[in-house]
């Protein structure tokens, strides 16, 4: 068939920020995904505990001072993460890499608190039930952190790299920082049910 | 330093090659460059064209419909006749498992998805799927799950639990060894490559549509398949949690599922159902967008009721998630939990019933040329009115209680799913062969498909709803003769036999017509959506100029010529990024080359989930080879792709 021209895209930029860029919507299609899982693990734990006697099953709740300073680490991060995204967009090389440097501190920190958490919540997962769901959750959100903690850490050795010059870089810079306040968020339920919810009903 | 290579690099051609500079044939010639996969054994471990990966999909799924028809056609044999001593239990058992799990996640689901990976892109207008490599990596991912289910049942250790995999019989204690682990292992693989392709495809629609095509002109196979991957988002996770929860429960001693420590069972059929209920309509919506798409061709006019159609699907995938618990009637909930769910059920009947309605309106009043795949569709609608019919019926408590695991419900599902998907696939292999291979299937061999296969498949069918209203129960291996249901069984046994055969003339027609079909040319049926606006096959890179659409039906709008872009660069694969709503031009958008990394990442992922299918610990010394399979894969060196 023959054709005709009616739209000239030759000036069109080849990369763009946010809904205009395909990676942040593919970015947005795993958070989709991951909420959808960590609903269904936090339906579970009520589900459990609605049908036990009493919650949490012959164990004290877990020891609240490792979760708290999680809670207030993970939300201290959102700071220099939103400054980040700002760097990004404006294209700052300098000011996004060394965002990168803190967002990998920020990512790596967490995984050392972590292990507090763990040996904080009173119970095994093989203990019972309500043991098996806390492990679950917590051991869920952990693969979140060091995800995105690799993520970041490679997409910091990126940006030092000739790659860093490369435009579309920045864009990469800021649907990771996004996928950061997901990690951060999905934490806020699974605290609450974790360490106050027993205390609540208990 | 950095800044200056960039710089150079850029300096060499800052602007590229672009479209309008070339000849048609040297267009051609250089996007045939741009776009070529690569060759050679690694070469064939890298392709990621839609279309190549799209074709491998649908050949795997049906050698996985193949297995599963076979693991049906030896139970259909043990049940010919009463007390029948061809098969044991032991065997019967994985053969009935073998087959639903076959046909649920290694045939209907990623057969939809399949079409669609080598349909959508072409319909929307653009040159290849979103995330190219994702979609490598789903194949090989979803290949090595299918590998292996099939090489475990060889061995002995098929799952045999059924389809559904209920625990306590699935849990440590009842079921010993690996079976139950050989299933809920597969379900990883085949979910995680279902979800990854439900990403591609919300992607390519959201942000490739050709420019113009906002959304009261997308196709409606494309709306179809745009419903389909936002339920597989939300559905699936709820089978990958739930099948880690049982692996869990099996090999490191959690208590989800064990009562004795404050587990559920019942967690379990929450579990699944929330994502097995929106299951049957992930096979069921894209096959009635492939419906829509084959009856507006042979009636050769726009489908009626656009608008109601697209939201029919919607409303279809948000009630598929307020359906699960009608699967658990008996399992003693609540009254008024079972009360919403039996409305929720009837509801669903609503929009079906529009979409039917819909459908003969369109093909009302007009000259019909009945040609095979319109047969299928005529097919489709009668089997699938039974089949909904005994769901309405089904939807309902009391009546639930009393047919509840006998063949009645056996016939039920299998009027919704092979009546309702499979006839339209049937339709849609005769409607789409043409574009895929250049060749028309034979018409004659056609019509004897058709008539076998709905001949053969209401034979086999239809007596299961009676002997099911005689309580004959599913899942048993034989039955003793005195019950009588010898003679219904028999025929049924004969008409599946007939609905293989219907499978098997389908091949020869394949076979016989990939060598020696007529030549298609482009547009065979005189159809009106864009996949129809290129060559069969269609080249690596689809378009040699990327369309614009104005009308729902670009081909029959733009009889003289066709409204394209220019000013793309063809010395590397760049397409039109467009906006969501309204499909404005935003961006060139530059897709990746293929690379090995993604095969590279399948198999480090296949590694570490059978390893842990034997010890936790596969979890940990398994993870670090994929993050650096994934690091390769993300990692960039600077590549033409990446100019700005």
């Amino acid at each position: 068939m023959k054709t005709r021209a009616v739209i000239d895209v030759s000036a069109l930029p080849t990369w763009a920020f946010a809904s205009k860029s395909l990676m942040w919507w593919g970015t947005l299609g795993f958070i989709t995904i991951e909420t959808s899982g960590f609903g269904l693990g936090l339906a579970s734990y009520l589900y459990l505990a609605q049908k036990a006697q009493e919650w949490p099953l012959a164990a004290p709740p877990p020891d609240l001072w490792p979760g708290i300073i999680m809670t207030v680490l993970l939300l201290i991060s959102l700071l220099p993460n939103y400054v980040l995204k700002g760097s990004a967009r404006a294209a700052q090389l300098a000011s996004t890499r060394l965002g990168l440097v803190i967002m990998s501190l920020f990512g790596l920190l967490p995984l050392i608190v972590r292990v507090f958490e763990f040996r904080a919540l009173n119970v095994s997962w093989d203990t019972n039930a309500y043991g098996s769901i806390v492990w679950l959750l917590l051991g869920l959100h952990t693969v979140h952190i060091g995800t995105d903690a690799v993520d970041t850490l490679v997409l910091t050795a990126l940006m030092f790299t000739n790659n860093g010059y490369m435009k579309r870089r920045f864009s990469d810079v800021n649907d990771n920082a996004v996928y950061w306040d997901f990690v951060v968020v999905s934490w806020l339920p699974i605290f609450f049910l974790l360490y106050w919810f027993p205390r609540l009903v208990g | 330093m950095g800044m200056a290579l960039v710089r150079r690099l850029m300096a060499t051609n800052p602007r590229g090659i672009r479209d309008d500079e070339l000849s048609e044939v040297g267009l051609k010639r250089r996007l045939e460059q741009t776009w070529a996969q690569p060759t050679g054994w690694l070469g064939w471990l890298m392709v990621d064209d839609h279309k190549i990966v799209g074709r491998r999909y649908i050949v795997t799924t049906f050698i996985f419909l193949i297995l599963g028809g076979l693991a049906a056609v030896a139970m259909r044999l043990q049940l010919a006749r009463p007390d029948s001593l061809l098969i044991g239990p032991d065997l019967y058992d994985q053969l009935f498992t073998m087959h639903g799990s076959t046909m649920m996640f290694l045939f209907a689901v990623p057969v939809m998805e399949a079409f669609a990976i080598y349909l959508v892109p072409l319909m929307v207008g653009t040159r290849n799927i979103a995330f190219p490599r994702l979609n490598a990596f789903s194949y090989w991912i979803y290949v090595a799950g299918g590998i292996l289910l099939w090489t475990a049942f060889a061995f002995n250790t098929g799952a045999d639990n059924g389809w559904f995999s209920y625990v306590p019989l699935a849990g440590p204690e009842f079921a010993p060894g690996k079976r139950a682990d050989i299933w809920a292992q597969m379900i990883t693989f085949t979910e995680l490559s279902a979800l990854a392709v439900s990403i591609e495809i919300i992607c390519t629609v959201f942000k490739q549509r050709a420019p113009g095509m906002t959304l009261d002109r997308i196709p409606l196979f494309v709306w179809a398949m745009v419903v389909t991957s936002f339920i597989v988002l939300f559905a699936m996770p709820a089978v990958m949690l739930s099948s880690t929860m049982l692996i869990l429960d099996r090999l490191v001693g959690t208590h989800f599922f064990n009562p004795a420590e404050g587990g559920d069972t019942l967690l379990w059929q929450h579990l699944f159902w929330f994502f097995g209920h929106p299951e049957v309509y992930t096979i069921f919506i894209p096959a009635t967008g492939m419906v829509s798409a084959i009856i507006a061709t042979f009636a050769r006019r726009p489908v009626f009721g656009y608008l109601a159609l697209v939201l029919a699907l919607i409303s279809i995938g948000i009630l598929s998630f307020g359906l699960w618990v009608h699967h658990m009637f008996v399992t003693g909930l609540p009254r008024l939990g079972e009360s919403f769910f039996t409305a929720s059920s009837m509801m669903i009947a609503i929009p079906s019933g529009v979409q039917i309605f819909c459908w003969i309106a369109t093909l009302w009043g007009r000259p019909l040329r009945f040609a095979t795949p319109l047969l299928f569709v005529l097919g489709f609608i009668v089997n699938f009115v039974l089949g909904g019919l005994t769901g309405v019926m089904v939807a309902s408590v009391p009546l639930d209680t009393q047919v509840h695991d006998t063949y009645f419900v056996v016939a039920h599902f299998h009027y919704v799913l092979v009546g309702g998907a499979v006839f339209p696939l049937l339709a849609a292999v005769y409607y789409w062969f043409p574009k895929i291979t250049g060749r028309m299937l034979s018409e004659t061999i056609g019509s004897w498909n058709f008539w076998l296969a709905f001949i053969g498949f209401n034979v086999a069918f239809f007596p299961m709803h009676i002997l099911g209203l005689w309580g004959m129960p599913r899942r048993v291996y034989t039955y003793p003769a005195e019950l009588g249901w010898g003679p219904l069984n028999l025929v049924s046994s004969a008409g599946a036999l007939v609905f293989a055969a219907s499978f098997a003339v389908l091949l020869l027609n394949v076979f016989q017509s990939f060598r020696r079909g007529a030549v298609a040319g482009d547009n065979p049926w005189g159809a009106g959506t864009l996949e129809w606006a290129t060559s069969s096959p269609p080249p690596p890179y689809n378009f040699a100029l990327q369309p614009v659409v104005n009308n729902r039906e670009p081909l029959w709008a733009e009889r003289d010529s066709m409204p394209v872009v220019t000013g793309l660069r063809v010395d590397r694969r760049e397409l039109v990024g467009t906006s969501v709503t309204y499909a404005e031009a935003e961006t060139r958008e530059v897709a990746p080359d293929p690379s090995i990394w993604p095969f590279l990442a399948a198999v480090a992922t296949t590694i570490m989930l059978v390893g842990s299918i034997f010890t936790p610990w596969a979890v940990v010394w398994g993870t670090p080879p994929i993050a650096v399979t994934l690091i390769g894969w993300f990692w960039r060196k600077g590549e033409k792709e990446d100019l700005d």
